[in-house]
């Protein structure tokens, strides 16, 4: 690979010991994937933040480097911690692990990181443009910028993620160049699709079946940014989908060649069938909703649907600091409180250690949510659509 | 067989083999290197000191931190082959400093093969 004289001498250690260690990954990680040079990179995302994902090994990794002042060079966020970082002690977050929790987000602050705390960054500030170069790594927060927004990114890890934050530079292959971007499997979708949770069906269908390739939807006659939202987080979890394409949607989709694609077809069976997959339980202890993190559109949905209720058991939707605070504004809060619900802040069900505080069977809409729920939180799944969730708890 | 390089070193172990892609976070338990992801072939299985040989990584990115993880925590596999390693998985062997190589007919492997894996020399020795 190509490097400037500025790059090789970040190389030699002229930056200090924790870049030299960190571009060499860029550079290892160029080379892997044929790159031929360096980019600078717009905006940088970084997962692995909560502390039930990183460890131990991972907390020493960050406290290691934020002593030896490492310090970004491009707008940082952060993905979801394992906690609510303001009210985690009322929501009954453990104390031992919350102690950690802070350490990991102290060391990410003293590397300039903004400690935001969200998997939707696009709704909180961090916002790129279309074909603007970028590394992200939180997998549905990359779908959606590469599908959605156009801008251009490969799945990092969270290491190379922070790497591409405190060097300014990602290598240039993958899905940063154009023709890496062409779908490879047409999706033709013959079922209607009204909730968050059908396009999260189908998204864990089609992740399933496509594993890392590129999708090019038809048939999808409508979607907001929410139920696109819904349906690149489950592709993302179910296979490793960092890129997909819409018919008339999404902005690449007039510009990619995809005559002569190999064609699957999702019609009402395979989404039932889907439902059928993705639920192991019944009556939720909990529901859990914003996975991805609830846009403020959804927030005010599931105000509405609260409006003067009594839940029996809790019902939580999470979403970033920034929608919170609108919500707050809105009465949002209060009235999902009053009805003994909670908006729960810079964390998830996922990340979160909801199997340590006595839930069994989480109630959920997102297809990524039932995809990792049961493996990382011990949890018996009932996947259905919003409606039918609440409905329940009422 | 001769792939490509994706993290050097050299080792040789007992092949534990995945047909279905693996992702590292919620799928492998980070203090027992034990596959925990419901459903999975290898579901129960440890990846300790073995040959883990899967086509391709997929889901969360923060697979890379529990690789990373699962080294320090002494139930690393000893070297990964897959068909083809994506960002996820080679950021967390590079790191951790796991051997490892793709590009491999991993077909050609079986469950239980003793395999020397050269990663310096992108090598994959079936014995």
């Amino acid at each position: 690979m190509h490097l400037t004289k500025e790059e090789e001498k970040i190389l030699d250690g002229e930056e200090g010991e924790v870049l030299e260690r960190l571009f060499r990954l860029l550079v290892r990680l160029g080379d892997i994937y044929g790159a031929e040079k360096m980019i600078p990179v717009g905006s940088v995302q970084v997962a692995g933040v909560s502390y039930k994902s990183v460890g131990d090994p991972g907390l020493a990794f960050l406290e290691d480097m934020a002593s030896k002042g490492a310090k970004v060079k491009v707008l940082t966020y952060l993905n979801p911690a394992g906690m609510d970082l303001e009210n985690w002690e009322k929501l009954g977050f453990p104390k031992d692990f919350a102690k950690n929790q802070i350490r990991v987000m102290d060391a990410f602050k003293k590397m300039g990181i903004v400690v935001t705390s969200t998997c939707t960054p696009y709704l909180a500030g961090n916002l790129p443009r279309f074909r603007e170069h970028i590394a992200w790594s939180e997998s549905s927060a990359v779908s959606f910028s590469n599908s959605v927004i156009g801008a251009r990114t490969n799945r990092e890890g969270g290491p190379s993620a922070l790497a591409a934050a405190l060097c300014g530079r990602t290598p240039n292959y993958g899905l940063h160049l154009w023709e890496k971007r062409q779908p490879n499997v047409k999706i033709n979708v013959d079922v209607n699709l009204d909730f968050s949770s059908d396009f999260g069906a189908l998204g864990y269908f089609v992740g399933k079946q496509v594993k890392n390739k590129i999708p090019y939807f038809t048939g999808i006659k409508d979607a907001n940014t929410d139920q696109l939202k819904a349906l690149g987080a489950a592709m993302a979890a179910s296979g490793a989908v960092a890129l997909y394409h819409v018919e008339n949607l999404t902005p690449e989709t007039d510009l990619v060649e995809k005559d002569g694609l190999e064609t699957i077809n999702v019609s009402k069976k395979e989404l039932d069938e889907t439902y059928e997959k993705l639920n192991s339980g019944k009556d939720p202890d909990i529901v859990i909703l914003g996975c991805p993190h609830a846009s403020l559109r959804e927030i005010s949905t599931l105000a509405d649907k609260l409006k003067g209720k009594h839940l029996k058991k809790p019902v939580w939707i999470c979403t970033s600091r920034m929608m919170k605070e609108a919500a707050d504004r809105m009465g949002f809060t209060e009235i999902i409180e009053k009805a003994g619900g909670n908006i729960v802040a810079d964390t998830c069900m996922v990340v979160s250690p909801i199997e340590r505080m006595g839930y069994k069977t989480t109630g959920v809409n997102s297809g990524k949510a039932a995809n990792y729920l049961p493996g990382f939180c011990k949890q018996d799944v009932v996947f259905a659509n919003i409606d039918k969730l609440v409905e329940g708890q009422v | 067989m001769k792939g490509r390089m994706i993290s050097p070193g050299t080792a040789e172990g007992v092949a534990i083999v995945s047909t279905e892609p693996i992702g590292f976070y919620g799928g492998i338990d980070i203090e027992t290197g034990i596959v925990i992801e419901k459903g999975h072939p290898l579901e129960g299985k440890s990846v300790k000191d073995k040959i883990l040989v899967f086509p391709c990584g997929k889901g969360s990115t923060v697979g890379s931190y529990v690789i990373y993880g699962i080294k320090k925590n002494g139930v690393a596999p000893a070297g990964i082959v897959n068909k083809e390693t994506e960002t996820i998985v080679a950021t967390g062997a590079i790191l951790a400093g796991i051997p490892c190589v793709d590009q491999i007919d991993i077909e050609k492997i079986k469950d239980g093969d003793m395999v020397l894996l050269d990663a310096d020399n992108a090598l994959v020795t079936v014995q």
